[in-house]
């Protein structure tokens, strides 16, 4: 009863002065605008590739008030695609992912700052193979506006790195494939 | 003329199946599997194992791969023949509950080996790639059937051969007893040991 006033009362709000306020995006992770990639170096010689195909996720973002945004995504574990069956067997095992036991891995945020010229820091929480542990992501926004059926959009790039170990994954892979890299591309719908 | 057609006859006698025994075709194809069976195993286990750093990493499971696209042609070869020759008797002294038992341990083994064979296809073809057999032939992938496909054909691969391998030892139990113990024919067909006139 409470929170359906209050939600009234930020609808009415957010109706009113609807450019200002803080908006609330879906992840358009149904569309496949959005991607979840890593990368992490092949001995040292090269790039390996990878995705997770199935996430979802909530965005806020207000550009005249962006230190306080707000994101949230939930990744399933068990999408990981590299493409290469065996690789991808191989990298959901205990070896490394787990994902029987380990099905999602989360961010949370927990800070936005942003740098005055489009790019900003992320501060959050990741939960990845059951470790939570603080990451920071670089952000860059791409870029917003309405898009050609009557909806609403903003989209972001973000990129982080850690090493495997912090997350419990200690198979050895070698001395040039201990940080693994993310690349994520994220174009939210406003709701 | 005679003499030829003769000839042919006793050749064929020896590579197909008589109501008594099993003929070479069989024996041989038996044994060779007998041993792929023995042999993937603890070869399949070994590569699960392998670090990323093993010189091995590479060739073991081209190995394992190899031999079980072989072993699966072997296995179709086996269902073929088995279609167009006829079943050796069974020896006069298996009373019918053992006939029942070899039967359905008989059908256990084919299914096990057919569900092994499948699933480790099903495992190395889930992104569409090809076996590499030795180098030497390819055997192309079928369009993935389920999401995640090779990490259920992993479980299945996992289980099925082990409980091939099970199967197999009760398989080479049941033939040691009737060898010594019943003292009948059973394990010498298989070898090749033709008893005259019995």
């Amino acid at each position: 009863m409470k929170n359906a006033f209050i939600k009234g009362l930020a609808l009415t709000g957010m109706l009113a002065t609807a450019p200002a306020f803080a908006a609330d995006y879906v992840v358009d992770a149904k569309g496949a605008h959005a991607s979840i990639n890593f990368r992490i170096q092949h001995l040292g010689y090269s790039w390996l590739t990878g995705r997770f195909n199935t996430f979802e996720g909530d965005f806020s973002y207000d550009q005249s008030n962006p230190d306080a945004s707000k994101i949230s995504l939930t990744v399933d574990t068990t999408s990981l695609d590299s493409n290469h069956a065996e690789r991808d067997k191989h990298l959901r095992s205990p070896d490394f992912l787990n994902v029987g036991k380990h099905p999602t891995a989360k961010f949370e945020s927990t800070g936005f700052r942003a740098n005055g010229d489009g790019s900003a820091k992320l501060s959050g929480n990741l939960t990845l193979n059951g470790v939570t542990k603080p990451v920071d992501i670089a952000v860059k926004k791409i870029g917003e506006g309405k898009d050609p059926w009557g909806g609403y959009r903003a989209g972001f790039e973000g990129t982080t790195q850690f090493k495997l170990k912090d997350f419990g994954i200690n198979y050895n892979l070698g001395p040039a494939s201990e940080t693994v890299y993310l690349d994520l591309h994220v174009e939210g719908v406003r709701k | 003329m005679t003499g030829i057609t003769k000839e042919r006859k006793a050749m064929a006698k020896q590579w197909r199946n008589t109501d008594k025994s099993y003929g070479m075709a069989v024996i041989s194809v038996h044994w060779v599997m007998a041993l792929a069976v023995i042999a993937m195993y603890p070869l399949g286990l070994y590569i699960v194992d392998l670090t990323y750093y093993d010189p091995e990493y590479k060739v073991v499971p081209h190995w394992h791969k190899s031999i079980g696209i072989l072993f699966g042609l072997l296995l179709a070869f086996r269902f073929g023949w088995k279609l167009f020759n006829k079943h050796p008797a069974a020896p006069a002294n298996h009373s019918q509950a053992i006939r029942l038992l070899t039967k359905l341990g008989h059908a256990a083994l084919y299914l096990l080996m057919l569900a092994v064979v499948i699933s480790g296809y099903l495992i190395s073809t889930a992104d569409g790639r090809a076996i590499d057999v030795f180098n030497w032939f390819a055997i192309p992938a079928t369009p993935a059937l389920i999401e995640n496909q090779e990490d259920v054909a992993g479980v299945i691969h996992y289980w099925s051969a082990t409980a091939l391998i099970v199967m197999a030892g009760l398989h080479a139990l049941a033939a040691l007893k009737h060898h010594f113990i019943d003292r009948d024919e059973t394990l010498k067909r298989i070898v090749g040991i033709q008893q005259e006139n019995s």
